[in-house]
């Protein structure tokens, strides 16, 4: 393992330091922040300067500032919101794949249901009903990405409970859970670890999507979806300043894949 | 010399190398085979007979190098052609026969595309003709309906027939050697009679010569001019089959051939109230019946062997038993007591008192726990005892079944051998201390040097703790070293059952008879016995 990690491709450190950087940013936010993220500091979109090093957004606020603090609320909010769907789905999975008959077929012909609505527009809807919260938001795209966990989950599940040393947990009169953690959890790490960097870009995509449309997160906090729309106007000027968030996400997503590509590489046991 | 030599292999080294260790796997071995020859090769797993089987193609696997000697082909060294010159030898002059022929076709396509590819392939042959001879073929090693076999996909004919569809597609270049590795391994008696017939005559029909690889010598012994004894990647002897079978001249050798002799001692006699009952059980699967009013009785302190051929319902018997498949009607009973029909509805003391032990010890065992924590569980689920009071037992345990606790507690299943693995799985069904233990045909994926040290075990185990066994096997030899009692099953039911002298004595009913006459003997001609006094049968 030692000698793996020792020769880590290209790719994959980029990925490790672009995630270590958003890390510092999201732990250490007031810190490294020059000013405060909903201060006033300043006329509407004053340009770049050594003030402002990205300028002002439309109400005057630093834009570093909010970049950094939109890390924080961006990245933390996708990763509360991975792991709840995680959560949801392997749970979901692998009871199903052991009870097996009515219980599997009540989750699996659910969640079929689930995922035959278009997601942003399920979202949408729900949202209306629920009222557009913190809260409802991350449970929301949490039973919507749950449910592509779960397919996975209960996929590689289903080749696993047919093995003999599940039937013989089994036929001790072990738990269920006791089953899923000791006997199908260690088997299965490698597809679901690899999932689980997939589904936090998309859960993060989502949720800038949620915020661009006004849904996510709510004003005066940043948030990188809702920092490109509010400054959307500048484009029209020629300054790109409102594609600074847009990187921002693009970059976190490319490194995250970066990473997990070079994980499945790892587990798979493939030689260069 | 070398012309009329089909193939010689001279001092072959081949060297494996992984994670920058080198292993010599051939040590130097040398084959001279003449044209129409049969060689057969035997071993036990690990002496190198696949790996110079498929180099006797030019071929190794991956991880694997030809490091030293020389292959002729027809005079032609196979080393020095490159990888075009060889792929033009392979399928054409050289065909090879895999074990699982189950694995080796492609489930998506049909058997007589897949047959004819080769010579479609490489132009020796328009589709119509290679269709034809491969009807012709399939006529030879007497397919059901030659004709439509071709347009069947490989799950729709039994392993038997596929694997005699894969020595058709071997055959259908008419190549000058063919190289069998273990094709009748993972079938039944019945079934490799049929094949082994097959084999044995598209082989003479056709002066094929021959490498046919196999740890049944019973096997080799009708088929191979003459074998070769490999043992760590070396030669052990090399002899005409007759003298061979006669007068092996190493110890190896004879202690291959004396495998076959462990006879257990005769323990208690059924006495007294029986351990378990299965009582006029019936099971299905789905609409299928799979078990038709099935009875047998388990005594403390002996082994009940259930012997017949795959789809017989053994399996389903012991899955009954334990609770796996619930029955439709029928009634098991364990000391006295019904159990319920499913394993979820029994107390944690009734299922203590039944263990299992499974064929594949490598889907038994979970590759993610170590074998002290997989021996220590049943322990500490069903004797109550804290962590470390049930890892020494599972040490004890360890020291029972002959594997060093200090070396073994804390690997992994995947750093074990064949034998080892199927040992931790005894040791994990002996941890629960069981009155009843099911054994699911536990020899069948080991070579007969491990397998009957499995065997001794089981019969330590069972003279010393008084354990009943229900022993579920295909090999009669097995049964006849083992077994107390005997039942034989034949599509769901019980076709003979009692004690094991009277069930191997004659009179036979006729399923009996045909499974007994099928276990390959250890004397040459007898294959070619079996076959005449069958065709008299047929033609009578």
């Amino acid at each position: 393992m030692a000698r793996r990690i020792g020769k880590i491709p290209p790719t994959a450190a980029f990925g490790i330091a672009v995630v270590t950087t958003y890390s510092v940013a999201v732990l250490f936010a007031p810190v490294i922040a020059p000013y405060g993220q909903t201060e006033v500091v300043g006329a509407p979109f004053l340009p770049w300067s050594g003030e402002h090093p990205f300028g002002t957004d439309n109400l005057g606020r630093d834009m570093l500032t909010r970049l950094i603090y939109g890390a924080r609320n961006s990245v933390a909010l996708a990763l509360v919101t991975t792991l709840l769907a995680f959560l949801i789905g392997t749970a979901a999975g692998f009871v199903g794949s052991i009870l097996k008959g009515w219980t599997d077929m009540a989750i699996g012909r659910s969640v079929d249901v689930l995922m035959a609505i278009p997601a942003l527009i399920f979202a949408l809807l729900l949202l209306t009903i629920t009222g557009p919260s913190l809260v409802a938001t991350v449970l929301v795209v949490a039973l919507i990405e749950g449910t592509r966990v779960y397919r996975l989950t209960r996929a590689v599940a289903g080749n696993l409970v047919v093995m003999e040393f599940v039937e013989a947990a089994q036929l001790r009169g072990e738990s269920l859970w006791w089953i899923i953690r000791r006997e199908l959890l260690p088997n299965a790490t490698a597809p679901l670890a690899a999932e689980l960097g997939l589904r936090f870009c998309f859960v993060f995509l989502f949720i800038s999507a949620l915020s661009f449309l006004g849904l996510g997160v709510r004003p005066p906090l940043a948030e990188w979806g809702s920092m490109v729309r509010e400054n959307a106007t500048l484009i029209t000027y020629g300054d790109i300043t409102p594609l600074l968030p847009a990187a921002a996400i693009a970059i976190l997503t490319i490194s995250v894949n970066f990473i997990v590509d070079w994980f499945l590489h790892m587990t798979s046991g493939l030689e260069e | 010399m070398t012309d009329k030599n089909l193939l010689e292999i001279r001092g072959l080294k081949i060297e494996g190398r992984r994670d920058g260790k080198v292993t010599e796997i051939i040590r130097g071995v040398d084959i001279t085979l003449g044209e129409g020859e049969v060689l057969g090769l035997i071993g036990e797993s690990g002496a190198g007979k696949s790996t110079l089987g498929l180099a006797s193609m030019g071929y190794t696997r991956a991880g694997c190098v030809i490091s030293e000697g020389d292959i002729r082909f027809r005079g032609e060294n196979l080393r020095n052609l490159d990888a075009a010159a060889q792929r033009r030898l392979r399928g054409r002059r050289i065909a090879y026969v895999a074990q699982s022929a189950a694995a080796a076709f492609n489930p998506a396509h049909r058997l007589g595309a897949q047959v004819t590819e080769v010579p479609v392939l490489r132009s020796l042959m328009t589709q119509p003709q290679a269709d034809r001879e491969a009807i012709s073929l399939f006529e030879e090693v007497q397919l059901p309906s030659p004709v439509a076999f071709g347009l069947r996909y490989p799950h729709q004919v039994s392993g038997g027939q596929l694997q005699r569809a894969m020595t058709a597609m071997a055959m259908i270049c008419k190549p000058n050697l063919i190289i069998f590795d273990e094709p009748t391994t993972a079938l039944d008696v019945t079934t490799q009679i049929e094949v082994l017939t097959a084999i044995k005559k598209i082989v003479r029909d056709h002066g094929t010569a021959a490498i046919y690889i196999t740890h049944d010598l019973a096997v080799v012994a009708q088929i191979a001019d003459r074998i070769k004894v490999l043992r760590y990647g070396e030669e052990v002897e090399e002899a005409e089959t007759a003298r061979m079978m006669a007068a092996p001249r190493e110890n190896y050798t004879r202690s291959l051939w004396s495998v076959r002799s462990f006879r257990k001692q005769a323990h208690t006699d059924a006495q007294g109230q029986p351990l378990a009952t299965i009582e006029n059980v019936i099971a299905h699967y789905g609409e299928l019946k799979v078990l038709d009013d099935v009875s047998v009785e388990l005594h403390r302190g002996r082994t009940l062997a259930v012997v017949g051929e795959s789809g017989s319902g053994k399996t389903t018997l012991a899955r009954a038993l334990c609770g796996l498949l619930p029955s439709t009607s029928g009634q098991v009973t364990l000391s006295g007591t019904s159990l319920a029909p499913s394993f979820r509805g029994r107390r944690r003391d009734q299922l203590k008192s039944i263990q299992m032990i499974y064929q594949m010890a490598d889907t038994a065992l979970n590759a993610r726990q170590t074998v002290g924590e997989i021996i220590a569980r049943p322990a500490e689920l069903f004797l109550g005892k804290t962590k470390p009071q049930s890892f020494d037992r599972a040490r004890e345990l360890l020291d029972l079944i002959g594997m060093e606790p200090g070396t073994f507690l804390h690997r992994y299943p995947g750093e074990l051998s064949g034998g080892q693995k199927q040992r931790v799985s005894i040791a994990r069904a002996l941890a629960a201390k069981p009155e009843l233990i099911v054994c699911d045909e536990v020899t069948s994926a080991l070579d007969q040097i491990v397998a009957e040290g499995i065997l001794k075990l089981l019969d330590q185990i069972q003279t010393e703790l008084g354990t009943a066994f229900m022993y579920i096997t295909h090999d009669l030899d097995t049964v006849r070293a083992i077994a107390d009692d005997v039942a034989v099953m034949h599509r769901g039911k019980l076709v003979r059952y009692g004690p094991k002298e009277k069930v191997l004595t004659p009179p036979f009913d006729p399923y009996t008879e045909l499974l007994l006459s099928s276990v390959p003997e250890m004397r040459c001609g007898w294959l070619d016995d079996v076959i005449e006094s069958r065709g008299q049968t047929a033609t009578a």
